[in-house]
C-alpha cells in the first residue's frame, strides 16, 4: 500500500528526514515511535503533502502511484488521511458542513453523486453509531473552542466518515487523559479493516496498550533505526530511546 | 468651502418652501443644525475621526436635494419583491420619501408610518424623542441630516407590546433624469418599557442600470425603554457608485437588550457611525457587523459603546472581507464611565485580505474610568490562514474551494448570529454570489 524509500526532507534549509524507508502492507498497523524532534510529525506531514516541506531525495509510492507528485487534496481523494496533532480551527463553518464538503469532494472524485444535507446526516448518524459517539460536535464551528480531547475525537470522527485506505495518526494520544485515550483507541480499533492501513505516530507507549500494532519502528535523528513487533514498544517504554540513538550514531 | 455654501443655500430654499409649515420647535432644531454644519464644515483627514476616510469625492459632486418622486415613477411591487422578507409590516421609501402605495403602515397601538406623517398625527411623541440621542454638534453629517429632516421611518411600540414579525424599512434610490440627488432619511424607532420588536433597515438601488451616483445621508435613532428588547438589522447594499453616510444611535434603558447587526456590501464610499449608550443598569448590547468589499470600495465603520451605567454587558464583533483594491476602516471605541462598575465588554475586529492591494485599518480605543470591569479587545488583519488551508485540502477539498469555504466562513460567522431566517438566507446568497465573482 505504502512504500517509502530513502526519503530526505528539509524545511527552511534544515534537513529533518535523512533517508527514511518504510513499507506498509494493506490492513497493517504500524507504530512509529521516537524522541521529540526525531522527525515523526514531519514524516506524516510530508506524506499528506504539506507545502512547507521540501523533498530533496527518495520516493513515496502509494498504491503504485507517485505520492509526492500529488497535491494534498489529490492524496486525500485517493484515500490518504492525516489525523492532525494540532487540528486547525475553521471559523464560521460548522463541523457537519465541513465534513459534508469533504465527503462530497471524495464522492465527486469517485464519480459518485454528491450527498445533500439530509443524505449526509443519515451517513453521519450511521458512522457515529458504529463508533459509539454522539453528534454534539457537529453543529459547532470546526475545532473552534473545542477542548484538546474534542479536537482529537473530531479527527477520528473524520477518519470514520471519510473511510481512508491509509490513515496517518500524528500523536493523536498527546494531551489526552486516560479515558479520552481509551475512547479514541477503541474507535480506531473498530475502524481497523483488511483493506485499511494505519501509521500511528506516538511519543509514548501507552496508546499501544490499547491498539496493538503489527510493526513498531523507532525513528531517531531522521532515520528509522530499529523495527520490530509489538514487544519493541514495551522495550522502549522500559529502556527509553538513548540506547538506540547512540547506535544510530555509530552505524 | 464651496460645497458647504451650496448646502447652506439649499437649506435656505428648503426652509422657505418645503419646510415652511413646520412647528416652531422643528424650525429651531433645523436652524440650529444647519448653523452647526456651517461651522463644522465637511470633515477632513486631518481630523482623528476621519483620518482614513476622505470625503473629497462627495464634495466634488453637485448633489440636489431629493424631491418626492411622482407616483408614475415609483418602483412597482415587482421591484421590491427581491428585498421582502415575508408578509410583515413595512415602509418603503423612494429617494427618502415614504411611498405609501408600497407600504403597510400601522396606526392601532403600534405606530408605523413616515416621519412626515407622524409629525402631523403624533407631534408630541416625535418631539419627545427626535434628535434627543443622535448628537450633531461634532458630527457634520448628522447635523446636515437634522437640518433637512423631513421624512423617514417612525416606529413606536407601546409598553409591553410585542411585534413578532420583523418590521421592514426599505430605502430605495431611483434615478432622477440628469440630477444627482441626496436624500436625508431620518428614522426614529421607539420601544417603550418591556416592548419587543425586530426592525430591518435596508438601503438599496432600484432600476439601477450601470450604477447610479447618488448620496444617502441617513440617521437612525433607536430607543429601548426599560426591559425592552429590540433587534435591529441594517443592510447597506447601495449602488456601486453611490455614497452612503449614516449614523445609528441607540439609547438603552435599564435591563434592556439590543442586538444591532450591520452589514455593508455596497457604495463606492460608505461611512457608518454606530453608537450604543447603556444608560441604565443591566443593559445588554450586541454589535454584530460585516463588511464585504471589492474593487475600489471604501467602507468605514466607527463604533462607540458607552457604558454609562453599572452591570451592563456589550459584545462587539466586526468582520471585514476585503478584495481588489478596497479599503476597510474599523474604529471601535469603548467608554466605561466612572461608576459603571461590573461592566463586561468584549470587542473583536477581524479583517481578511483577499488581495495584496486590499487594505484594512483597525483601531480599538478603550477609555475606562471605572476599576471593577472586564474589557477585552482584539483585532486581526491578514490573508487566509495557510494552516487552515492545508487542513481543508488534506480532507480532499480543492484549493480554490477551500479558499472560498474559509472566506465564506469568515462572513458566515457574523451572519450566523442573526435570528431572522429569511434575512440570513438573503445575505447568505449575496455573500455566496460575491465569492463566486
Amino acid at each position: 500500500m505504502l512504500d517509502v524509500k530513502g526519503l530526505r526532507v528539509s524545511v527552511a534549509g534544515t534537513e529533518i528526514l535523512r533517508g527514511v524507508d518504510l513499507t506498509v502492507k494493506a490492513g497493517e498497523v504500524h507504530a512509529i515511535m521516537g524522541p521529540n524532534g526525531s522527525g515523526k510529525s514531519t514524516l506524516t506531514q510530508v506524506l499528506a503533502g504539506h507545502p512547507a516541506y521540501t523533498v530533496t531525495a527518495g520516493t513515496a509510492t502509494y498504491d503504485g502511484k507517485d505520492l509526492l507528485a500529488l497535491k494534498p487534496e489529490e492524496r486525500a481523494r485517493e484515500g490518504l488521511f492525516l489525523a492532525f496533532q494540532y487540528p486547525v480551527e475553521i471559523r464560521g463553518i460548522t463541523n457537519s458542513y465541513f465534513l459534508r464538503s469533504a465527503v462530497n469532494a471524495l464522492r465527486k472524485h469517485r464519480g459518485q453523486e454528491e450527498l445533500d444535507p439530509l443524505d449526509f446526516l443519515q451517513v453521519l448518524e450511521e458512522k457515529l453509531k458504529a463508533i459509539g459517539w454522539d453528534d454534539t460536535l457537529m453543529n459547532r464551528p470546526v475545532n473552534e473552542g473545542f477542548s484538546g480531547g474534542e479536537k482529537k475525537r473530531n479527527e477520528i470522527l473524520q477518519l470514520a466518515v471519510l473511510e481512508p485506505r491509509l490513515a496517518l495518526l500524528d500523536e493523536t494520544d498527546s494531551g489526552l487523559d486516560i479515558d479520552a485515550l481509551k475512547t479514541v483507541a477503541q474507535a480506531v480499533n473498530k475502524l481497523r479493516a483488511p483493506d485499511r492501513s494505519f501509521v500511528i505516530v506516538t511519543h509514548y507507549q501507552r496508546l499501544l496498550n490499547f491498539i496493538t500494532p503489527d510493526v513498531v519502528h523507532v525513528l531517531a535523528d531522521g532515520r528509522i533505526v530499529k523495527s520490530g513487533g509489538p514487544e519493541l514498544a514495551h522495550e522502549l517504554e522500559a529502556k527509553g530511546y538513548d540506547w538506540l540513538r547512540a547506535g544510530a550514531m555509530v552505524s | 468651502m464651496v460645497a458647504v455654501e451650496r448646502l447652506v443655500e439649499a437649506y435656505r430654499a428648503f426652509a422657505a418652501n418645503g419646510a415652511s409649515g413646520a412647528p416652531s420647535w422643528l424650525k429651531e432644531l433645523r436652524d440650529g443644525a444647519i448653523a452647526c454644519f456651517d461651522t463644522l464644515g465637511f470633515p477632513t483627514t486631518k481630523q482623528e475621526a476621519w483620518r482614513f476616510t476622505s470625503v473629497a469625492p462627495l464634495l466634488d459632486t453637485p448633489f440636489e436635494l431629493a424631491k418626492p418622486v411622482p407616483g408614475t415613477r415609483y418602483p412597482v411591487p415587482a421591484d421590491i419583491e427581491p428585498f421582502l422578507l415575508g408578509t410583515g409590516p413595512r415602509l418603503v421609501f423612494v429617494n427618502g420619501f415614504l411611498a405609501r402605495p408600497l407600504s403597510t403602515p400601522l396606526s392601532d397601538g403600534v405606530r408605523l408610518d413616515g416621519l412626515a406623517q407622524a409629525l402631523i398625527d403624533t407631534p408630541d411623541l416625535v418631539r419627545q424623542h427626535l434628535s434627543k440621542y443622535a448628537a450633531f454638534t461634532d458630527r457634520p453629517f448628522a447635523a446636515l441630516n437634522t437640518a433637512f429632516v423631513r421624512d423617514g421611518a417612525f416606529v413606536h411600540v407601546p409598553a409591553k407590546v410585542t411585534i413578532e414579525e420583523p418590521i421592514q424599512l426599505l430605502f430605495l434610490a431611483t434615478p432622477v433624469d440628469g440630477v444627482r440627488v441626496v436624500a436625508h432619511p431620518r428614522n426614529l424607532i421607539v420601544l417603550e418599557r418591556e416592548a419587543r420588536a425586530t426592525v430591518v433597515e435596508t438601503y438599496a438601488a432600484v432600476d439601477d442600470k450601470g450604477g447610479g451616483v447618488y448620496w444617502t445621508n441617513a440617521v437612525t435613532e433607536v430607543v429601548a425603554g426599560d426591559g425592552a428588547r429590540v433587534d435591529c438589522y441594517r443592510v447597506q447594499r447601495e449602488s456601486d457608485r453611490a455614497y452612503h453616510v449614516a449614523v445609528t444611535d441607540v439609547h438603552q434603558g435599564r435591563d434592556s437588550t439590543v442586538n444591532l447587526h450591520a452589514v455593508s456590501f455596497g457604495a463606492a464610499l460608505a461611512r457608518h457611525d454606530l453608537r450604543g449608550t447603556l444608560a441604565g443598569p443591566g443593559g445588554y448590547l450586541i454589535l454584530n457587523g460585516l463588511y464585504v468589499l471589492a474593487g475600489e470600495q471604501h467602507a468605514d465603520h466607527h463604533t462607540a459603546i458607552d457604558h454609562a451605567a453599572p452591570h451592563c454587558e456589550s459584545h462587539e464583533y466586526f468582520n471585514g472581507v476585503l478584495d481588489g483594491r478596497s479599503h476597510g476602516v474599523f474604529n471601535g471605541r469603548i467608554i466605561v464611565r466612572p461608576g459603571a462598575q461590573k461592566t463586561d465588554s468584549k470587542q473583536t475586529n477581524n479583517n481578511l485580505l483577499l488581495s495584496r492591494e486590499a487594505h484594512a485599518d483597525s483601531q480599538p480605543q478603550l477609555e475606562i474610568y471605572a476599576d471593577d470591569v472586564k474589557c477585552t479587545h482584539g483585532s486581526t488583519v491578514g490573508p487566509l490562514d495557510p494552516k487552515a488551508l492545508f487542513y481543508l485540502r488534506s480532507r480532499g477539498i480543492g484549493e480554490a474551494e477551500a479558499r472560498r469555504l474559509m472566506t465564506y466562513g469568515f462572513a458566515a460567522e457574523i451572519l450566523n448570529r442573526m435570528d431572522v431566517a429569511p434575512l440570513r438566507a438573503q445575505l447568505d446568497r449575496i455573500v455566496r454570489a460575491r465569492l463566486a465573482e
